[in-house]
């Protein structure tokens, strides 16, 4: 299928389900039928079997109509969808993609833990055998919309016998299961956006298993490429991210202008406007079918310019930039990192470089994967995890 | 937009890789530069014969028919081997600056004579000068040609000047040949020994009009904003140089009882430098694609710091032998260095892009 015969298809859906009239879920529901959901995507599962950029065509056809508002299902859609996709059996892919899709059940990552963070390859939530399930005790932490979610993505260690990568395995656990508890996590913006998630016997049956017993190391790999991906090289308009907003403030507070914030602003706005071309770039080589580590860099540059534009904004405020606007714990159902005012979007941004690994772990791996560097001796990999130090 | 490189681009680039591996190695380059002929102009005639000279030349002006992409691509081999030709003055400052004049006869003459090698051409202008600003009226044309300009780049191995003058009625923009008793090309000690700066004085030198005051100012501003957009190419290939060889060096070099490419603070520092450069690459690339004030400014305003940074941690991630002169890792931080200041700072560029970033001081 070509593009004009897709934007064809889309129009003649768009004919037949109008979202003016119907429901909003009942519209999703059709679009995810109709392929159009992410149109590179397996036909069935609300794909096309087509190459990833053509979504724009579909993108721009559907614009103004209900969409499934990814900063809700963000771990779902960038996270769980392309795992489940890539290593899930057919039923749970017939189960699972279309309700994550149009939202109607919200995911979450059960990934990091106290003591296995950066680490996550130490993380010790055990998974035992009982019959045709597996019982999960362990705790979580850091999880974003654990509050919200249905479902998680969880990574528990069968094995503690086995070397730390080697005794890993995947499952897909329901967050309703009477062993799951999820408490707020209040953060430093005042809010929880993430929890601390304790599973006492947490029933997953073995149905729920994704890839086989021993490959969970690999399966995260997938989950987190793909983390990596969706934070670092979100299409954005010119002046359409943190610099706009803060060129928008600058705007507002000629009070407060000096040359030196003047000069700073110009360069975090270029080094912005260069990170939106290195996007179009990263997203024209994916269409040619030579898709590069550069994502990686984006990442990094994104949280580093997130972190010194708000940073910056605080500062211009003057005394505004004294005060706050809410502490009060709240649990929010979506992420958003331009939202609320200044002094919050200063806080989040400092997450940037922390979530979905940290821009440290980010610039080892660049270092060895991309440049061929040597990497660190290391004493952890061989041994049996439960003999490891910690 | 496209900010890929296309099959022609690629093929561009390996036929100028190959003569410049082949004739401009390191310890050549670094020996030329103290000799009486800082230039290679045996590498300037075999690149003329690729027809790299002429690149953004249209066809029926006698050139290639392609277009600063390509341009670009040449800039970035030449910053990678920071090969002593004279390509900026005369491939894209002169070049660009007759393209942007009435085709007469003499520009065509000149545009010719340019693309196939038989003369070389800068535009007599300081390499400090930043585009946008007023072109500086050092020379005038009262009574013959006659005023100093300081630092011009290429002016050593030029055949002929251009030179914008401030006549009567405004600026105009003359050719001036070197070979006449009014011109003098002194050589200065330049910090950049690769493309060695020169001053230009001239005395009662005689000059042919390329453009008259209305056309002068557009075709030499025109000049210095692509040539700032181009020179982000230059620089990208200086970065990638510096990166590569450090990342090649701290592989092999030893301390410790491990190679020093594994300790942790080395390696993230080079992580950054090759973010740094993913940045670079696109802005460059866009200045390439869609030359014009904006992107050259945000190419300029970025890539210098870029090129000069990579440059800086060549030397000091080296050591002792980056402090050398026979490790050529000086070259290019003294052409990064003397590339921060021409055609505008990175602060000046910032400054240029207040009004598109509606950002008003
Ligand atoms: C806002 C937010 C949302 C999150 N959401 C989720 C979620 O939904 N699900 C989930 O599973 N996790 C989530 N996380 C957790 C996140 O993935 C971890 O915090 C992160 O991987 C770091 O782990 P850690 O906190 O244990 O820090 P540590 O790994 O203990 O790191 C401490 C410091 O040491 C540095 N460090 C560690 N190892 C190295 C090394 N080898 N070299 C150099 N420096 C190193 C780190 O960079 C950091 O600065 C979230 C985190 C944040 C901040």
């Amino acid at each position: 299928m070509n593009e004009a015969q897709l934007r064809e298809l889309t129009r003649e859906f768009l004919a037949k389900n109008d979202p003016t009239t119907m429901d909003r879920l009942e519209f999703l529901r059709a679009r995810f039928d109709a392929g159009l959901a992410w149109v590179h995507f397996p036909t069935g599962l609300g794909g096309l079997d087509l190459p990833r950029e053509m979504q724009s065509v579909v993108d721009e056809e559907l614009a103004g109509t209900p969409d499934n508002d990814p900063r809700r299902i963000g771990i779902g859609l960038g996270m769980a969808a392309p795992t489940i996709l890539a290593f899930g059996t057919e039923e749970q892919k017939q189960r699972y993609l279309r309700p994550l899709w149009t939202g109607e059940e919200v995911w979450c990552q059960l990934f990091s833990e106290p003591g296995a963070g950066s680490d996550l390859a130490a993380l010790g939530t055990r998974a035992v055998r009982d019959g045709d399930d597996w019982l999960m005790t362990g705790q979580k932490v850091w999880t974003s919309s654990a509050h919200t979610a249905r479902f998680a993505i969880l990574v528990a260690r069968h094995d503690p016998d086995l070397p730390k990568h080697a005794g890993l395995t995947y499952f897909i656990l329901d967050m309703t299961d009477p062993g799951v508890d999820v408490r707020p996590l209040r953060q430093i913006t005042g809010e929880a956006e993430f929890n601390e998630v304790f599973m006492d016997n947490a029933r997953v049956p073995d149905a729920n298993r994704l890839g086989a017993v021993g490959e969970g190391w690999k399966v995260a790999q997938t989950t987190l490429m793909n983390e990596r991906v969706a934070i670092g090289s979100r299409p954005a308009p010119r002046d359409g991210g943190m610099s706009g907003v803060v060129a928008e403030t600058w705007r507002n507070h000629p009070e407060n202008h000096t040359p030196d914030l003047h000069d700073r602003l110009l360069d975090l706005w270029t080094q912005s406007e260069a990170l939106r071309l290195a996007g179009i770039r990263l997203r024209q080589q994916l269409a040619a079918g030579a898709p590069g580590p550069e994502g990686s860099a984006m990442k990094l540059a994104f949280a580093r310019l997130a972190q010194e534009l708000t940073g910056l904004e605080v500062e211009l405020l003057g005394d505004d930039g004294l005060r706050y606007d809410d502490w009060t714990l709240r649990r929010p159902d979506k992420v958003d990192f331009t939202g609320r005012e200044a002094g919050y979007r200063y806080l989040r941004a400092k997450g940037n470089s922390i979530e979905g690994g940290t821009s440290e772990v980010l610039r080892n791996i660049i270092a060895e994967r991309v440049l061929g560097l040597p990497a660190e001796p290391r004493t952890d990999t061989k041994v049996a995890w439960k003999d490891l130090p910690r | 937009m496209n900010l890929l490189y296309t099959d022609i681009e690629d093929d561009l680039r390996a036929s100028v890789k190959d003569l410049l591996t082949d004739r401009a190695k390191a310890a050549d380059v670094i020996a030329r530069t103290e000799t009486t002929e800082p230039y290679d102009l045996d590498l300037w005639r075999r690149l003329t014969e690729l027809g790299a000279v002429s690149l953004h030349v249209p066809e029926e002006l006698g050139g290639q028919g392609a277009s600063t992409r390509e341009v670009a691509v040449v800039m970035e081999e030449l910053g990678r081997s920071v090969a002593p030709v004279p390509f900026l003055g005369s491939a894209v400052l002169a070049t660009t600056a007759l393209l942007g004049c009435k085709p007469s006869d003499e520009v065509r003459s000149l545009l010719d004579a340019i693309g196939s090698g038989e003369q070389i051409a800068t535009l007599a202008i300081s390499l400090a000068t930043a585009p946008g600003s007023t072109v500086p009226d050092a020379i005038r044309s009262d009574s013959g040609l006659s005023g100093r300009v300081r630092s011009v780049a290429d002016a050593l191995p030029a055949d002929v000047l251009l030179v914008p003058a401030q006549g009567g009625s405004g600026l105009e923009l003359y050719a001036v040949p070197v070979a006449q008793p009014g011109v003098e090309v002194t050589p200065v000690t330049s910090l950049d020994l690769t493309r060695p700066v020169a001053d230009v004085t001239l005395d009662r030198a005689t000059g042919t009009l390329l453009a008259g005051p209305e056309a002068a100012e557009p075709a030499v501003d025109g000049a210095l904003w692509t040539a700032a957009g181009l020179l982000a190419s230059e620089q990208l290939g200086i970065a990638e140089w510096c990166l590569a060889t450090t990342v090649a060096y701290l592989k092999d070099r030893h301390q410790f009882g491990r190679p020093v490419g594994s300790f942790q603070a080395l390696k993230h520092r080079l992580a950054d430098l090759w973010g740094d450069l993913v940045l670079a690459r696109a802005a460059a690339r866009n200045a390439a694609d869609e030359p014009g004030q904006l992107s050259a400014s945000v190419a300029q305003a970025l890539c210098s710091t870029v090129a000069l940074h990579a440059a800086e941690e060549c030397v000091q991630l080296h050591g002792g032998i980056g402090m050398t002169w026979e490790h050529p890792a000086h070259l290019y931080l003294k052409r990064a260095k003397a590339d921060s200041i021409a055609l505008g700072t990175a602060g000046r560029h910032r400054q240029l892009l207040a009004p598109h970033a509606n950002i008003p001081a």
